[in-house]
């Protein structure tokens, strides 16, 4: 208990709990204005809608944070490897169209249907990161900028694919996968009582171990981090630095089109892809997941479940008239906070000194932090030869 | 003589560090006074409390015999202090005459006019004997030159008490001395100076008086000319320092390393940057590469240790051409290399002191196991080379390496590289930066490794350095290795000559 107390980690994590309740309170500012009467129970149905209903309502955070998860994860982990995937988005788009159309015009035995249409998504993803992190890593093209165009193609592609082939015209929509590529629900949706839980928090639960494993446990991690923190360093030591930047791209498009593949099999979602001029807000959402996780695997999965979490509030906060807008408002305010986090995390630290007082000499000893003697008291020989 | 400044007992504390603890500090008029510590001394917190960035927990300044409060740098300015930063604080796509008025500009009817103050910099300039052209970029001229323009920039807001912060640890051995030149300049115009450097032979040079700061306390006061730089160093470090490492004549043995004919073509300037390096190294000796910076040294590491593509030539270690080996396959051969810019190429920053330790060996067997590491070997093995070469830090292994001193940063890579299996070390200006304990420190380590029978490779800017290690010396000149020479054959006059390229060998066979 005293170790995670000590840690880095708990400051950093109460620094993003400050984030929250200032998002929180600023959300509650805004309906206060706009109707001081409905507010304070609007706000109640916020903060309680994932209980509310028992295990129903638990289950619909569980699969609302689904794929907020993985397009987290993506973002988080390139950007833990110096990258920054803006693509996450056409990634996903493309994913969802490769997942779909194996569910769609494949015909094979259900047991095996949807697991190889989750990997065709994977592929479909890593696909559309290849572009950048070739250009990237023999180029040095910067990735945001490749990333976000491929956002555009990936938009009019999956547009004209999914019209030349598993179009219904009709419907104005994808066709129906086959009842053998829908994702299984492992018993979860009645666990719950939510039929539209399935496996996929299961996967995005699986992802998050397997990613925090490949950063923290393994070599080739390291090779990636390095590559990320210092490409000149890494490659001094002799990481090759040009194929590490290109494995990190596609594992990022990987995830996004593991995201999209989730999503689009899901059983009872009656969520299809169209084939409208709009890049998927899910990308962009990873991102603030991401943030909100400080990229850190398990602390994205985290801020996955909480936005997860408020987006589930939906329905009740109709119910008490506002518009579902209020929620995004409230998100984006939680990730303008978080850019403060540095700040908050300065009070944190002192709050845990305190604490440390509180409760006995040892904490206060590991707390205190070690100032950074350079920078404090000399800075003589940073990069003299600047 | 008056006091200008005076800093009573002053006090600053860092959550977990006091980097000032009671320290005094008194500069008289017209004097160059040296501020003299280690890295982390606190020199630097001194300076950033007379400078008003930080403000002190205890004690007093005086300004010219009044107390005074300096809340922030215009306040100092309004006392006339001015301040030479070691990073520049410069516009780099401004002019020279931009950037010395920048934040002073004159204007008729709300336009800028640089008329005037062109005239007065050009008179200051002229008065006070500093080089400088006024409509050059920043980007386009040299570190000297810019330094002169921050020296400028003090002078035209009519500073008369300058603060220089470790103002040669960018420059060339001739800057250094024309930056001496212009210091005493000042002085004879009335300036007074404090001058921050862990530089003892600069001290020499200029300064009047010297107070030393070891670990944040004042240790004390001396004139420089009663004092030598022995008794300087055992201030600042707090123990005897040896400058002349005693060493056993170089016992010789094969060729480890053998440079043929090495060219290298650089693609901006569109030119060779070495031209037809040849030479050997031994095994049982220390060559030092000396030559001013910017004659080809880096690229010459580079093209040795692989991060530098020769464009023609060979390099062979131990009978082994490995020129077009990859960088992890020529570590692999046995060369160490502990690089020019340890933030750029040394360390990963952002990553644990341990994690750095084992930048070039994480792959090792020992370490991991179907590319799962192994933490317990690696952290017995990373807890041993932090005892064994004594690296500092705040949490152990834990630290991360970006919140280390310079020294600490550097000691990591030492460990690192020279703990590994090696036959050859190459070492870019191991010690620049460093404070003479450290430097030191390094220099025995190399000393020991050469009576290992290691081969070992140093390039060095500074001559008291290639003369205290090395037993054989190579002059760089443009690109080309201009002499070859046993270091107890030559002197400091000869290889200046060689190093300016006023003097080539002739014994062309025995490069």
């Amino acid at each position: 208990m005293k170790k995670i107390f000590n840690s880095n980690a708990f400051e950093k994590m109460l620094a993003t709990l400050i984030a929250i309740v200032a998002g929180l309170l600023f959300g509650l500012v805004i309906m206060l204005l706009i109707n001081p009467s409905m507010a304070l129970g609007g706000f109640g149905a916020i903060l309680s809608a994932g209980f509310l209903n028992g295990g129903e309502s638990l289950g619909e955070v569980l699969f609302k944070a689904t794929p907020l998860i993985i397009t987290g994860l993506a973002v988080a982990f390139a950007f833990k490897t110096g990258l920054f995937n803006i693509g996450v988005s056409g990634q996903l788009m493309i994913g969802a169209f490769f997942a779909v159309y194996v569910g769609v015009r494949w015909n094979l035995p259900p047991s095996i249907h949807w697991l190889v249409a989750i990997l065709a998504g994977i592929v479909g993803g890593m696909v559309w990161a290849l572009i950048p992190a070739l250009l990237k890593a023999f180029r040095n093209v910067h990735e945001v900028v490749a990333t976000i165009m491929m956002n555009y193609i990936a938009m009019y592609t999956s547009k004209m694919l999914i019209e030349a082939t598993i179009y219904d015209t009709v419907r104005q929509e994808a066709r129906p996968v086959l009842s053998g590529a829908v994702l299984p629900t492992l018993g979860l949706d009645k666990l719950f009582g939510f039929n539209q839980l399935n496996s996929g928090i299961i996967i995005a639960i699986l992802a998050t171990i397997v990613i925090y494993i490949l950063l923290e446990k393994t070599t080739f991690g390291f090779q990636l981090k390095a590559v990320g923190f210092n490409r000149n360093a890494a490659r001094y030591a002799g990481v090759n630095d040009k194929s590490n930047i290109v494995y990190s791209l596609l594992i990022s498009g990987a995830l996004a089109g593991l995201a999209g593949a989730v999503l689009y099999l899901a059983p009872g979602s009656g969520l299809k892809l169209e084939t409208t001029h709009q890049i998927s807000n899910y990308g962009f959402q990873g991102i603030a997941v991401a943030l909100l996780g400080m990229s850190h695997p398990i602390g994205t999965m985290g801020a996955g479940l909480f936005f997860g979490y408020i987006e589930a509030a939906n329905q009740e906060l109709q119910a008490w008239d506002f518009k579902r807008e209020i929620i995004d408002i409230i998100s984006s305010s939680i990730i303008y906070f978080s850019a403060f986090t540095l700040f908050f995390q300065r009070y944190s630290h002192k709050f845990m000194v305190w604490l440390g007082k509180l409760f006995g000499k040892k904490e206060v000893e590991v707390a205190t932090e070690t100032v950074n003697d350079e920078k404090e008291n000399g800075g003589n020989d940073n990069e003299t030869n600047v | 003589m008056s006091y200008v400044i005076e800093m009573l007992n002053i006090t600053k504390a860092f959550p977990g560090i006091i980097a000032n603890d009671n320290v005094t500090l008194q500069l008289k008029e017209g004097e160059i006074h040296a501020l003299l510590g280690e890295n982390g001394a606190g020199k630097s917190t001194l300076m950033s409390i007379l400078f008003g960035l930080y403000q002190p927990d205890e004690g007093e300044i005086k300004v010219r015999g009044e107390v005074v409060r300096i809340k922030n740098p215009n306040d100092a300015n309004d006392l006339q202090i001015g301040m030479v930063h070691q990073h520049f604080k410069l516009v780099e796509n401004y002019t020279v005459l931009e950037n010395i008025i920048l934040g002073r500009e004159e204007t008729k009817f709300g336009i800028l006019t640089k008329k005037e103050a062109r005239h007065r910099i050009m008179e200051l300039a002229e008065h006070y004997g500093l080089k400088i052209d006024l409509d050059a970029k920043i980007e386009d001229i040299t570190v000297g030159m810019q330094q002169r323009v921050e020296i400028l920039k003090m002078l035209y807001r009519n500073a008369d008490i300058l603060i220089f912060d470790e103002p040669t640890a960018v420059l060339t051995p001739q800057e250094i001395s024309e930056l001496m030149l212009n210091m005493k300049n000042m002085i004879k115009e009335g300036k007074s100076i404090i001058l921050i450097t862990h530089k003892l032979n600069e001290i020499k040079m200029v300064a009047d008086r010297c107070s030393v700061l070891r670990k944040g306390k004042y240790i004390g006061t001396v004139e420089v000319k009663d004092t030598s730089v022995e008794q300087m160093a055992e201030m600042m470090v707090g123990r005897k320092v040896d400058f002349n490492i005693e060493r056993d004549p170089a016992k010789i043995g094969e060729v480890v390393l053998e440079v043929e004919g090495i060219n290298h073509y650089n693609e901006y300037l569109h030119k060779n940057d070495l031209t037809d390096v040849s030479f050997k190294v031994n095994s049982g000796e220390i060559v030092v590469v000396a030559g001013i910076e910017g004659n080809g040294q880096s690229q010459l590491a580079g093209v040795i240790t692989g991060l530098n593509t020769p464009k023609s030539g060979h390099i062979v270690l131990n009978g082994e051409d490995i020129t077009r080996k990859t960088i992890r396959q020529k570590t692999l051969t046995g060369i160490s290399h502990i690089p020019e810019d340890r933030h750029k190429h040394g360390l990963v920053l952002d990553f644990n002191l341990a994690s750095n330790l084992i930048l070039q060996t994480y792959f090792d067997k020992r370490f991991q196991k179907y590319g799962f590491f192994n933490f317990k070997a690696i952290n017995e093995h990373v807890d041993e080379l932090i005892d064994q070469f004594d690296i500092r830090s705040g949490q152990g292994r834990r630290t991360i390496m970006r919140s280390m001193s310079g020294g600490n940063q550097q000691k990591a890579i030492i460990a690192r590289e020279l703990s590994r299996d090696m036959n050859l070390v190459v070492a870019v200006q191991p010690t620049r930066g460093l404070d003479v304990g450290a430097i030191e420190y390094i220099h025995r380590k190399l000393i020991n490794l050469r009576d290992n029978n290691k081969a070992i490779l140093v390039f060095s800017l500074e001559l008291d350095e290639v003369f205290a290690i090395a037993d054989r010396i190579l002059v760089m000149f443009e690109g080309r290795i201009v002499a070859n020479l046993k270091a107890d054959e030559t002197n400091e006059n000869e290889l200046g000559l060689y190093m300016s390229g006023s003097k080539e060998a002739q014994n062309e066979e025995n490069i």
